[in-house]
């Protein structure tokens, strides 16, 4: 790991103040992608700015308009959580199975989102329930926040408070594991929201990415037949050592169904 | 940097490098080698240790965030008179280590475990020890063990 300088504000404010100061700064969550990218050298920032002190980022709020989920929040919490249980509960079993039990008791909601790496579940977690995404500047809709490659719409400076996820009429969340890193190879949430039907697929592309053609057959039919023929081309999905892009075309579709069947 | 925290009800403080990683300060400078370096990538489990009450990978944690923490690693696990903790006694029992180098994380671990679900099925046993590998026994006789202690935990 190459030197940097570690701070832990206690406040939102203090925080930012921090992350605006100069240098390469970076916020430090649960670290379980920063942290072991660090070891490797695949980053090397300035500065560390750990916000595990900053306890208005924690905790899960049922309010009427959804759950807000603060944003230091661990994947451990919102699994066992026993309002996202009853009202989301797609929402649940995804944090559940992230990574493994070490990495869920550390790893963050907010981080997660903020890293967006393309084999995360969370992106598709929050693509496919149309949640919003409010950090210390502004409010960002799912359909807005996702750019690429580990890059978001979040601007220097901006820190993830929250993300606030509507109660969906059903949803589910089917992930075809890679069996040594538990991340996705391909992962799709489909959800029939309070303003439509949506359908999120994570671990296949650059970044998570909704399918359209799928979300319209659901509208009139919500059933895994009506999804079967729909394919998403493999000329924009990845193609690695876990999965060409042909099978991972294949495996959206049937991911899908399976999502699908599940959310009933 | 200045940190300090409890480490198996004993409270310890140290100057470190910030780049310090908490398995490191575990085993270089409270000199508990029971935690162990496995591969380094945070994938392999054998550095499993209870931070707050929650099983976390001491490799992949900086020191510094483990500042004013509750740290329990395996030399902690037994009772005062030296007899075993339940699951090191079904470790023992059931045969559920060959080399003995994942155990220490994977006890760790399978202590969390059984705390979350206090009786667990094979089913639940297995996918939840996910995080910790293990290249001598083929898990088998490991399940067994955590079925066990389960039992009398």
């Amino acid at each position: 790991m190459y030197a940097f300088d570690y701070q832990k504000p206690k406040s939102l404010a203090e925080a930012a103040a921090a992350l605006s100061r100069g240098g390469d700064p970076k916020l430090l969550a649960g670290g379980q992608s920063l942290i072991a990218a660090m070891k490797l050298r695949l980053a090397a920032p300035s500065d560390l700015i750990d916000l595990g002190a900053i306890t208005e980022l924690t905790g899960i709020k049922a309010e009427a308009a959804g759950i807000t989920i603060g944003a230091m929040t661990r994947h451990a919490e919102v699994a066992r959580s026993r309002d996202v249980q009853a009202r989301i509960p797609a929402l649940a079993s995804l944090a559940g199975a992230i990574g493994d039990r070490m990495v869920r008791n550390m790893g963050t909601l907010g981080g997660s989102l903020a890293h967006n790496d393309p084999v995360a579940d969370y992106p598709a977690a929050v693509l496919g329930l149309g949640a919003t995404v409010n950090t210390n500047k502004r409010s960002i809709a799912a359909d807005d926040f996702f750019k690429g490659m580990f890059e978001t719409a979040l601007q220097a400076g901006e820190i993830i408070v929250s993300v606030t996820f509507p109660v969906p009429k059903r949803a589910a969340y089917i992930k075809f594991k890679n069996p040594a890193s538990r991340y996705a190879i391909v992962g799709v949430m489909a959800a029939e929201t309070g303003s439509g039907v949506r359908v999120a697929v994570t671990g296949a592309a650059s970044s998570v990415f909704r399918v359209p053609e799928m979300e319209k057959a659901l509208a009139s039919n919500w059933s895994a037949d009506a999804i079967a023929g729909i394919s998403v081309p493999a000329g924009k999905l990845n193609s690695d050592m876990h999965a060409s892009a042909e099978y991972r075309s294949h495996l959206v579709t049937v991911m899908a169904r399976r999502a699908v069947e599940a959310a009933k | 940097m200045k940190i300090s925290m409890t480490v198996n009800g004993k409270f310890v403080s140290a100057e470190v490098d910030a780049r310090t990683l908490l398995v490191a300060f575990i085993r270089d400078s409270l000199r508990l080698t029971g935690t162990h370096v496995g591969c380094d990538t945070g994938q392999c489990g054998a550095c499993t240790i209870h931070m707050n009450g929650q099983a976390v990978k001491s490799c992949n944690i900086l020191a510094l965030q483990a500042e004013g923490a509750d740290i329990l690693t395996i030399e902690g696990l037994a009772n005062a008179d030296g007899t075993l903790h339940p699951m090191q006694e079904a470790f023992r029992q059931h045969h559920g280590l060959q080399c003995g180098f994942c155990t220490p994380g994977m006890v760790m671990s399978a202590v969390d475990l059984v705390r979350n679900h206090p009786n667990p099925s094979e089913e639940t046993i297995r996918a939840e020890l996910d995080g910790n590998l293990c290249r001598c026994t083929g898990y088998h006789n490991i399940v067994k063990a955590v079925k066990a202690a389960a039992a009398n935990m």
